[in-house]
């Protein structure tokens, strides 16, 4: 039976550091400390709420539901972002620097308005409103519900469950780089209708996402939103996942050229067990074979990436044998390399990771695995 | 001065739904909210929505299941609206691409609920008003050059012109702190219940009963306001709540000693009582010494007779809850729970297009009281009431809007409101804070206006809100600034938690039955004899607040003994 661990453990004492900002004092923005006694088991937002209510009524949060679903609270955490309502006391102390404060900070990305609250609107929901976010359906409509499959419905819940809280948009460190990047939040949202069976424009939105220089392809996979979404909707994979319906599926060349560069990555890490970079422009143009090295588009984009080989050689990151004619592996690890390609190819489905359909992560199969490991190579 | 058809306040479902209704049928609209219309408290619901969309359903079953549920104090007309024309609604949300999720043959799948004769509950997993509510923003990004949106704006009270009518409202913009006046042919108050003048509560810290104030203010009478719900499963100590689909899927009600003592109660639909039945039989157990828990105030939910699959699948949101906020994993131990205060049936008087008594005037969703929840809500009869009510609202409101001639209620208007939160700000730092007066109220209701009542309880509670009210009065606030002061807004939102308080304890005095939500220990039995009607209360300004009553609408279903 269930065991009450976690109720009625005494209050303890934890020191918040808050990030304050008051765009009416003139001033610029501060630390302001506070002590709050409270279960550790408590939020951070618990926590601030208490700060206000007890001592300094005018710090600013937006927050409702306190408990994950309204998308309200996010915040910067000891630099991480997420919900305050959904991480414990004890848990940010424990992530907190060496004097034990946990420091609560507006989120990244997006300008503040006051204190923890930022202006949300000018990025998240610009970008959302980029990716045409309604439904697309065929007309008319039947007289009763469009019959699609079980599965598909339970596919995409998993980005019908963002809450559009911004935690991902605050430390994507592609838009960081690149404000105008579509960002993981929206991207999320286009694969909710991309994957949606009653949408009818998925080959028009993946042209238009595909050929952004801001879109699918501006992702540069650092995995930061997967760690930062509090509603496991892991907006990179629904990127990687538009990539393939785009890259695979529709087989449509985007003007970065990204599908290409990205099966040739594939390729070439099965054909070497590692990246081959000499071989990864003329592929990228050329496909996969010899003769792509002769590409006109290829030769030019080779010519133009001399600078940056020569600096890595100068720099000693890579060798002129390793850059001309490939790593070398050992025929074992090329093998074990070759036998992840095989299994994963070898299902007549592609499996796409999916928390709702798949359940938690250590029920994960190993071919599900192999699957997700391709995109971390790639 | 910005000048609308229809003005919506609030932008949960029913004012999302409101606004796509009024557009649809040329009005010029506006919907207004003090949050993002995706932060609103629709959000959190979670379980589904109900309709006679399987063949073998008829909504004549579902009407008469709602009336029941009502303990007969629901109106039998609105009931057979929503009911009717629920199937429509939710094929429209469907086309609008609501997420449902489907059976094995691709077409809606329906869950069982608590006092439902059949599985007529369609769903997307338990995340159901989080989809509905994310599509209807959808759609309103799709139609946002014929509605304008004004995302957190709060509005400060309502415009009457000389003969009484509601020509618009003031509403501060909580960016800048400017105020601005905003006339409007009809204004819809969409802006749900009251929770958080209880705690703990299910509710969002933004549930603050300001539209049933804002309408109290100006004359609008309340109806049914003692009829509060209590969920039955809801976390002991933050009062979160987890989904009546759980037992809905099938999970278990069990006291210390391990029984399922619904059996007691409710021999034949077990758990899936309604929630007034439930919550009762659990506060019985709980009172009586079979609670669980160190303080034995709790019962267990027993969600691991569920296959683990179907719980990782359909009720994935409270696999996470009872994770972060009780740190148990549901699908392979008991949660402990206990009845929490859930919703308000009672409301702003409506009739079945939404309309209030004060002409312009209409309400929708929890802030309103039609009625069709009469004593006690079904679950998933709410995000219904708010879709069917809603859009009868918006589309009424339209139409009226096309008959009449622009009102201007003047920029002077406004000062009054400046003033009043001027003179909050002004305050001296010498009585009670804003947080100290909630947190007693919320106290107070929870303990003695809760599942059980009495009228010794109950007169103490009155006495108690009179004195916050006065207490309220020289509450002081820190912020001074006029950018997101939530501080000063927070006063006014007290102000209107006690409004509602007032209401909910005075409704509870005066009927002196046992019905639905209200269980009286001094007057244990139902008297269909001199209580089956409305106690409807109002004040005009800050006049005394009177009680009157009307009558039930009965069409089909004559009052009945209510067993499960």
């Amino acid at each position: 039976m269930a065991q009450m661990a976690d109720v009625h453990r005494p209050p303890e004492s934890f020191k918040l550091r808050l990030r304050r900002y008051d765009p009416e004092s003139g001033d610029a923005p501060y630390w302001d400390e506070h002590t709050v006694a409270l279960e550790p088991h408590r939020s951070v937002l618990e926590a601030i709420l208490q700060a206000r209510d007890k001592s300094d009524g005018s710090i600013a949060i937006r927050c409702s539901c306190r408990q994950a679903i309204c998308g309200s609270c996010g915040v910067r955490i000891n630099g991480e972002p997420g919900l305050a309502c959904h991480t414990h006391l004890e848990d940010a102390r424990a992530g907190a620097g060496a004097d034990g404060a946990i420091e609560v900070e507006p989120m990244g990305n997006m300008p503040v308005i006051k204190d923890l609250i930022v202006d949300m609107d000018a990025v998240h929901w610009k970008k959302v409103r980029r990716v045409t976010p309604w439904l697309l359906p065929s007309e008319p409509a039947p007289e009763r519900e469009y019959i699609v499959s079980k599965e598909s419905m339970v596919d995409v819940t998993q980005t019908m469950a963002c809450i559009q809280c911004g935690a991902c948009v605050s430390d994507c460190l592609a838009m960081e780089v690149d404000p105008g990047f579509i960002g993981p939040a929206a991207l999320a949202k286009a694969y909710r209708f991309v994957g949606d069976p009653r949408d009818q424009q998925q080959r028009e939105r993946l042209l238009d996402l595909a050929q952004d220089p801001q879109g699918i392809y501006d992702c540069t996979h650092c995995f930061k939103c997967v760690e930062a979404c509090p509603k496991d909707v892991n907006p990179m994979g629904q990127i990687m996942r538009l990539r393939r319906i785009a890259g695979t599926d529709q087989r449509i060349v985007d003007r970065n050229n990204g599908e290409r560069h990205e099966a040739a990555l594939t390729t070439l890490v099965r054909d070497f067990g590692l990246l081959h970079e000499a071989e990864l422009p003329p592929r990228s143009y050329g496909g996969n074979s010899w003769f792509g090295k002769f590409h006109p588009a290829a030769a030019k984009e080779l010519v133009s990436l001399l600078p940056t080989a020569a600096k890595a050689i100068g720099r000693r990151k890579i060798g002129v044998k390793q850059a001309l004619f490939g790593h070398k592996l050992a025929k074992q690890d090329l093998d074990a390399v070759k036998r992840i390609y095989e299994k994963v190819e070898s299902r007549p489905e592609r499996y796409e990771l999916n928390l709702y359909v798949s359940g938690v992560d250590e029920e994960v199969e190993p071919a599900t695995a192999a699957a997700s490991s391709e995109e971390v190579a790639s | 001065m910005p000048a609308h058809d229809v003005l919506i306040i609030g932008a949960g479902l029913a004012g999302q739904r409101a606004a796509l209704a009024a557009a649809q049928e040329g009005a010029s609209v506006a919907i207004m909210s003090k949050v993002h219309p995706v932060r609103s408290h629709s959000v959190a619901a979670a379980g589904g929505i109900n309709a006679a969309i399987n063949v073998t359903d008829d909504w004549r079953s579902h009407a008469y299941d709602t009336v029941k549920g009502s303990d007969f104090l629901g109106d039998q007309d609105a009931i057979e609206i929503m009911c009717s024309e629920a199937p429509a609604e939710v094929m429209h949300l469907e086309h609008l691409g609501v997420t449902f999720h489907r059976n094995e043959r691709g077409e809606l799948d329906l869950r069982a609920f608590g006092g439902a004769s059949m599985k007529r509950t369609a769903y997307v997993a338990d995340i159901t008003g989080q989809a509905i509510l994310h599509v209807l923003y959808e759609q309103l990004m799709k139609h946002h050059e014929t509605v304008e949106s004004y995302e957190e704006w709060f509005v400060t009270s309502l415009i009457q012109d000389e003969e009484g009518r509601c020509t618009g409202a003031i509403a501060r913009d909580v960016r800048t702190g400017a105020i601005e006046v905003f006339d409007a042919k009809n204004v819809i108050l969409a802006c749900g219940g009251a929770g958080q003048a209880y705690k703990p509560t299910t509710n969002g810290l933004i549930v603050t009963g300001d539209g049933i104030a804002l309408a109290y203010r100006i004359g609008a009478p309340l109806m049914d306001m003692e009829m509060v719900q209590y969920h039955p499963t809801c976390l002991v100590e933050s009062g979160i709540l987890i989904t009546e689909g759980a037992r809905g899927e099938g999970a278990h009600l069990l006291n210390k000693d391990g029984e399922r003592f619904m059996e007691k109660s409710a021999p034949n639909k077990m758990e899936l009582a309604s929630r007034d039945v439930v919550s009762r039989a659990e506060q019985i157990e709980i009172n009586e010494g079979r609670g669980v828990g160190p303080r034995g105030e709790g019962i267990y939910l027993d969600v691991t007779v569920v296959p683990r699959k179907r719980t990782l699948e359909a009720l994935r949101e409270i696999v996470n809850l009872g994770r972060d906020f009780a740190g148990v994993d549901i699908t392979r131990e008991p949660i402990t729970i206990r009845p929490g205060q859930h919703y308000i049936m009672g409301g702003v008087k409506t009739d079945v297009d939404g309309r209030t008594p004060i002409e312009g005037l209409y309400a929708a969703g929890e802030v309103a009281c039609v009625s069709v929840h009469g004593g006690n809500r079904l679950g998933a009869n709410s995000l219904l009431d708010t879709l069917i009510f809603g859009r009868r609202a918006g589309e009424h409101a339209a139409r009226r809007a096309s008959t009449m001639a622009m009102p201007s209620a003047g920029r002077a208007r406004a000062a009054r409101d400046e003033a009043m939160l001027a003179g909050i700000l002004g305050r001296e730092h010498g009585g009670r804070r804003v947080s100290e007066i909630k947190d007693e109220l919320g106290r107070t209701m929870n303990e003695q206006v809760a599942v059980f009542r009495d009228e010794s309880g109950l007169r103490e509670a009155l006495a108690t809100v009179t004195r916050l009210r006065e207490e309220s009065d020289s509450a002081w606030v820190d912020d001074r600034g006029t950018v997101f002061n939530q501080d000063v807004l927070g006063a006014m939102e007290l102000g209107f938690m006690l409004d509602c308080a007032e209401a909910i304890v005075l409704g509870a005095i005066e009927r002196k039955e046992s019905r639905g939500a209200q269980y009286r220990t001094d007057f244990p039995e139902r008297n269909d004899e001199e209580w089956l009607k409305h106690i409807d209360i109002s004040r005009d300004g800050d006049g005394e607040p009177r009680i009157g009553y009307s009558p039930v609408t009965i069409t089909q279903w004559q009052p009945e003994e209510r067993k499960y």
